[in-house]
């Protein structure tokens, strides 16, 4: 029966955790919020180059001069981008995005390879002996689009070299405050949205349509990636805040159950001191 | 003559959203000024400043590059970047320059001066729009 000075201080040490884990999941909390506006403000520039470059590809065009990142080839080898939070205390969010990235890999034909984004998918990568290209990690909360560039820049290098004849990538996708799904959606080749044809403009382009789509094509890729890291750094952050949520209600219902130990123990020694005390004023008194 | 609705957006934000009478932009081939009225048009922009004139008054948003696209009532412009003179920090704009400057004294290879030449042009666009704020204050702007 451990005394009340050492419940006591448990007590006090669960209740300081709890402490931690309430002060995290407010952070948490309003790093999620941050992300959703982030992601919210970003939407007119990715609708419109969405419908610019549906417009372009719709431009007539020799199939021989196909731009090399609309190009599709039969899938051998295969890269895939890996999004995953630098941190943990995400609850088991991490290990669903890797699980999601390993069943791709294993569904994979041939040969595929791993650009990771975040330490824990880096971390999983590398434990399972997968063949990862590059790491990028402490990308923060809140990423430009300049951040995303070099990540574009290697993918777009490998597909346009023939190295990977197809590049997927792997994130977090926030559904909800409480539920984010690991989707795996194809980057690369480029896959324009059919545009119908009485939303066709007719631009008139400035230098050639060619020209303005290779100009384009990279920034598309980067904006698909930004919007991928936006959407994983607010399910990192809400999958944070629920943890950390329920951590903290553990936490207080520990100290609940504690407490009533301690008086129970307490209530015992006050029991024996009165025995002890009766007890002695009745051999005295005898 | 109607005014054109100009949208400027970045990946991470809207810049600026306004009706304007006339806007110089400058595009790979060369600026251009668009007024209402104009042919769609779509074209990719180099880095430097652009000029909107509205009411006789004119502001400047320094870009580093993008897309412009063109409609008869409305332009859209998706800048990689873009900074409206008053969000412009001079001194880092110029330490930004002398920098890029030096890189391109000491580039070890090609893709090495291309970005320091691309950043010192960035930089310059920088310094043209805050230098023409500061010369020539905003007119019937918010009393301060």
């Amino acid at each position: 029966m451990p005394s009340v000075r050492d419940i006591r201080r448990r007590i006090r040490s669960v209740e300081n955790t709890a402490k931690i884990t309430k002060a995290m999941s407010m952070i948490a909390a309003s790093k999620m919020r941050r992300a959703q506006e982030m992601a919210l403000r970003s939407r007119p520039y990715s609708e419109r180059m969405r419908s610019l470059l549906s417009d372009l590809a719709a431009q007539p065009h020799d199939e021989d001069a196909l731009h090399p990142l609309l190009q599709r080839r039969e899938p051998e080898k295969v890269s895939l981008v890996l999004i995953t939070p630098d941190r943990g205390l995400t609850g088991g969010l991490h290990s669903k995005i890797n699980r999601a990235a390993a069943q791709f890999i294993i569904d994979q034909p041939g040969a595929a390879r791993v650009v990771a984004v975040g330490r824990k998918g880096r971390d999983f990568m590398v434990r399972t002996g997968q063949d990862v290209q590059a790491v990028f990690s402490d990308l923060g909360d809140r990423p430009t689009l300049l951040d995303v560039a070099p990540i574009a820049r290697i993918v777009i290098d490998d597909y346009a070299s023939g190295s990977a004849d197809a590049v997927h990538v792997v994130y977090a996708d926030f559904v909800s405050a409480t539920l984010q799904t690991p989707v795996v959606e194809p980057l690369l080749p480029v896959t324009p949205a059919e545009l119908p044809a009485e939303q066709a403009v007719g631009y008139i382009y400035e230098p050639a349509a060619a020209d303005v789509l290779s100009a384009l094509l990279p920034r598309f890729v980067e904006m698909q990636l930004y919007h991928a890291l936006l959407e994983s750094i607010a399910s990192e952050q809400s999958a944070r805040m629920v943890a950390m949520r329920s951590a903290t209600d553990n936490a207080n219902d520990m100290v609940v159950d504690l407490t009533l130990e301690m008086n129970k123990a307490r209530q015992e020694n006050i029991t024996t001191e009165l025995l002890d005390i009766v007890g002695g004023a009745a051999a005295v008194g005898a | 003559m109607p005014k054109l609705q100009l949208d400027i957006v970045t990946a991470e934000r809207l810049v600026s959203s306004e009706e304007v009478d006339v806007l110089v932009a400058p595009g790979v081939d060369g600026e251009l000024a668009v007024l209402s009225h104009h042919a769609p048009l779509l074209t990719a922009l180099k880095p430097g400043e652009i000029r909107v004139l509205n009411d006789g008054e004119e502001s400047d948003i320094a870009v580093s590059g993008g897309f412009m696209e063109v409609m008869p009532d409305k332009v859209t412009i998706l800048a990689d970047t873009a900074e409206r003179a008053d969000e412009i920090d001079e001194a880092r704009a110029e330490a930004a320059l002398k920098q890029a400057q030096e890189r391109i004294e000491a580039a070890p290879s090609a893709l090495d001066l291309e970005r320091a030449v691309a950043s010192m042009r960035r930089s310059q666009a920088r310094l043209k729009v805050a230098r023409r704020r500061r010369g020539v204050p905003r007119q019937g702007g918010p009393p301060v």
